[in-house]
């Protein structure tokens, strides 16, 4: 089964997705988006793994030691950070919307205001 | 459009979705193959420029300019989150109560919090060489300062954490990393290329410009989430509304 970690990064995307369209409460939408983004995490990491590898830092193991994909880990450290501060500013606008509005339920925002 | 309808269109999406994506996956190389051009290559620049942690090489060398666009997504949604939490002119201010804590965790607290500012800041300056760098470090960092509001309370944090000069500090973090991007244009070669002394291999001075970026990073991170958390701790406990108040009333 050698294309498992490709699908279970697919589901991951999928069930996020479907939280976040089916959502009823905004804080649990953000933590939907953030399960939706925990998915290119399990991606990134299949995509570079490789069998009998060890990690790439060579300050404990030789420089010939055959190492996983470097690339695609640095992509998912600025990923989970970004991820992480982008969730506070999504988490800031739903603290502004329960004042102005009174709820956080995004079926009962759609009427406009003003 | 009803509740029931979306539901039939997002089924039909994510059924198309998944089908397509399970389509694409039988096309990408096997997990766990031995092909990695790009890991290859990103492994051999990086032994070149002597720097011990593939990854921080990565980030902070090979695609430093990338980090910066990263830093800056950083940088902006933590000035957007400050301008969405300010008080407004309806709230005002109140001083949270002191509260009591148990003995043992206050104990705690004072025992861990140099020990996780030295872990945070070891993860900082070793990011050359281990796994770690500026990204997790900050984190850490900024974490240790928060275990005085579980142990000791909020009074305590506030005292201990001038506001003004994290958000300052913040602002620093990303100049710098700026401007040492420009050091490589002053010393003849091109933005955020890596222009110092590359030393020797696995020593903590290694890397050249990884190092002093990754400080920068870290710098940025740190306050980043210290100024990210003050003002949600502050929107928990001191800011209240009025409107609040009258809607409950």
């Amino acid at each position: 089964m050698s294309l498992l970690p490709y699908l279970i990064a697919g589901w991951i995307f999928l069930a996020g997705v479907y939280g976040i369209a089916t959502s009823r409460n905004l804080i649990h939408a953000v933590g939907c988006l953030a399960v939706t983004q925990s998915s290119t995490y399990v991606l990134l990491l299949s995509v570079g793994y490789r069998k009998g590898a060890t990690a790439p830092v060579f300050s404990d193991a030789p420089t010939s030691a055959t190492v996983v994909d470097p690339v695609v880990q640095a992509l998912a450290l600025t990923d989970v950070v970004v991820g992480a501060t982008v969730t506070a500013l999504l988490l800031a606008l739903v603290v502004q919307t329960a004042k102005r509005h009174g709820t956080i339920d995004p079926d009962e925002l759609s009427g406009l205001k003003g | 459009m009803t509740r029931r309808v979306r539901l039939w269109v997002l089924a039909a999406g994510l059924l198309a979705t998944a089908a397509l994506y399970a389509a694409a996956c039988t096309q990408l190389p096997g997990f766990g193959g031995s092909w990695h051009p790009y890991g290859d290559r990103a492994v051999r620049a990086a032994l070149q420029q002597r720097t011990a942690n593939t990854v921080s090489s990565v980030n902070f060398d090979l695609r430093a300019f990338d980090t910066l666009g990263e830093e800056s997504v950083l940088f902006a949604s933590v000035l957007g989150t400050v301008v969405l939490l300010r008080r407004t002119r309806d709230e005002k201010r109140v001083a949270p109560e002191p509260v009591r804590v148990p003995a043992a965790l206050r104990r705690y607290g004072r025992l861990m919090l140099p020990v996780t500012l030295l872990i945070g800041l070891y993860v900082i300056a070793h990011g050359q060489l281990s796994p770690g760098g500026g990204f997790q470090g900050g984190v850490v960092a900024a974490t240790s300062l928060h275990l005085l509001y579980i142990a000791v309370d909020y009074p305590a944090l506030e005292r201990f954490r001038p506001l003004g000069l994290y958000e300052l500090a913040d602002g620093a973090g990303e100049a710098a990393y700026v401007l040492l991007g420009a050091a490589g244009l002053i010393a003849g070669s091109a933005y955020l290329a890596n222009v110092l002394p590359l030393g020797t291999f696995n020593t903590l001075s290694s890397g050249g410009t990884v190092p002093l970026l990754n400080a920068a990073v870290g710098i940025e991170v740190t306050s980043a989430v210290v100024v990210l958390l003050a003002h949600f701790l502050a929107q928990a406990l001191e800011i209240e509304g009025e409107r609040e108040e009258d809607r409950s009333a």
